[in-house]
């Protein structure tokens, strides 16, 4: 069982506010849709929510099956795709892959590495370097990527970008099969997406004030 | 959720094989590494082979080749992350710890491998005297690991900085320079053809050089690889 809960979350950069006193919970089996205008701070807040960057103030507090994750702990039960996240250009699909399982200490890999690539539609291209993948390729082997660990926690940053019909398509199985496992907190500026998706929605004003 | 095993050699192992696959297939450090090695060596030779020259200049040209290819080279193993963006992945995916060690490990391996074509090059070249090359042999090794060691950490807080080409070597120096003249006295000595327990306390201080700085990166390295 996964619960999230952030509680007044604000985050500056060199004394400007991105957003302030943002606040939410989330519970196993929800979609949480945080949308708001280019620079309301999605990115950062879904970053805060990772552990990849610190706020500025407040905190964000998960549970799974009633212990409160302590700091990397987090790492195990969450998983993340993001524009800002890249794999490496000059290993293949299977080996960015097989090499993200290794260095978590999953035990066995291989079987799971062919599995995600062949549900993210990327088997035909397991042996090509990742840095000959079209934009839209990449992002589909980000989503195997943060499913390498079946997380409880999903975290997706603009999940639809650069994906074609098909990719959408995709992006709505796994949104779907995560909310059985456990969490999905999802940012997007479309608003077919926050219709699609959202259980629960967060909007960040261009005030900085989250509202749920 | 699947159960993980945590064995941290498993893991360092991991990521070794990750950068030594990217190094093959790029060539970026070594690249730098060997042009950098092998220029300097070549003017030094030119420029000195007809002197004789005595065994602590020798000791010092070694140590100034090592020292500025470990700057040329070392600093791409963290620099190459964050321009890359992958570094975010490997945040997500493994402890600071094993991230510094998997670095470490890969720069120590790099730097003994140009250490390995810099040093018969240079004898053949400039041809010193060569007295007791097992010295020789031990000098270089607990040289580069502190060298590796330091320019490990060192290359996870210039990658942070706006301006990474040159600001390894300048926050390196004044670190380095201990373990520099150390290793230049155990060069000077194996030169010279000292027996071992002559170089003893050379020795002893590059080892704890060596364990000190791979202790302190291991306690402080969490903070450096964190964004603000």
């Amino acid at each position: 069982m996964v619960f999230v809960e952030f509680k007044d979350l604000t985050k500056s950069y060199n004394g400007q506010p991105i957003f302030k006193k943002v606040r939410g919970t989330l519970e196993e089996g929800n979609c949480m849709v945080i949308t708001g205008p280019n620079g309301s701070g999605k990115t950062t807040l879904l970053k805060i929510l990772a552990g990849l960057i610190r706020p500025s103030s407040g905190e964000v507090r998960i549970k799974v099956n009633d212990h409160w994750l302590k700091g990397e702990e987090r790492n195990d039960y969450l998983g993340f795709v993001s524009p800002d996240i890249f794999l490496y250009d000059e290993l293949t699909a299977s080996e960015n892959l097989c090499f993200f399982a290794k260095v978590r200490g999953l035990p066995v890999y291989e079987e799971k590495c062919r599995q995600l690539l062949e549900k993210v539609q990327l088997k035909r291209w397991s042996n090509s370097l990742t840095g000959t993948f079209s934009t839209g390729m990449k992002q589909r082997l980000k989503f195997a990527f943060a499913l390498l660990h079946d997380p409880y926690l999903l975290l997706l940053d603009e999940p639809g970008s650069n994906l074609d019909d098909e990719g959408r398509g995709l992006l709505g199985e796994m949104v779907n099969q995560q909310k059985k496992r456990g969490a999905v907190i999802l940012s997007t500026n479309d608003s077919s997406e926050v219709a699609l998706y959202g259980d629960q929605v967060l909007r960040l004003d261009p005030e900085g004030w989250g509202s749920s | 959720m699947v159960t993980r095993s945590s064995g941290w050699i498993l893991k360092v192992g991991a990521l070794l094989n990750k950068d030594f696959k990217g190094e093959f297939r790029t060539r970026h450090a070594l690249n730098s590494f060997l042009m950098f090695a092998l220029t300097t060596l070549i003017i030094v030779s030119f420029s000195l082979g007809p002197y004789y020259l005595d065994a602590v200049i020798h000791a010092a040209l070694i140590w100034i080749i090592l020292f500025f290819s470990a700057m040329a080279g070392l600093a791409r193993s963290f620099v190459k992350e964050e321009e890359k963006g992958t570094a975010y992945a490997l945040r997500l995916s493994t402890v600071p710890e094993i991230i510094y060690l998997g670095k470490f490990t890969f720069n120590l391996l790099l730097l003994l491998l140009v250490a390995a074509i810099v040093i018969p090059f240079y004898l053949f070249f400039l041809s010193p005297p060569l007295g007791n090359p097992f010295l020789l042999f031990l000098t270089v090794f607990l040289g580069c690991l502190g060298l590796s060691a330091t320019t490990t950490i060192l290359a996870a807080i210039v990658s942070k900085a706006s301006v990474k080409g040159n600001l390894l070597p300048v926050l390196a120096f004044p670190v380095l320079l201990p373990l520099l003249i150390t290793a230049i006295n155990g060069t000077q000595m194996a030169l010279e053809g000292s027996p071992l327990r002559e170089a003893t306390s050379e020795m002893q201080v590059l080892l704890s050089f060596s364990v000190i700085m791979v202790t302190l990166s291991l306690l402080l390295f969490n903070y450096v690889w964190e964004d603000g």
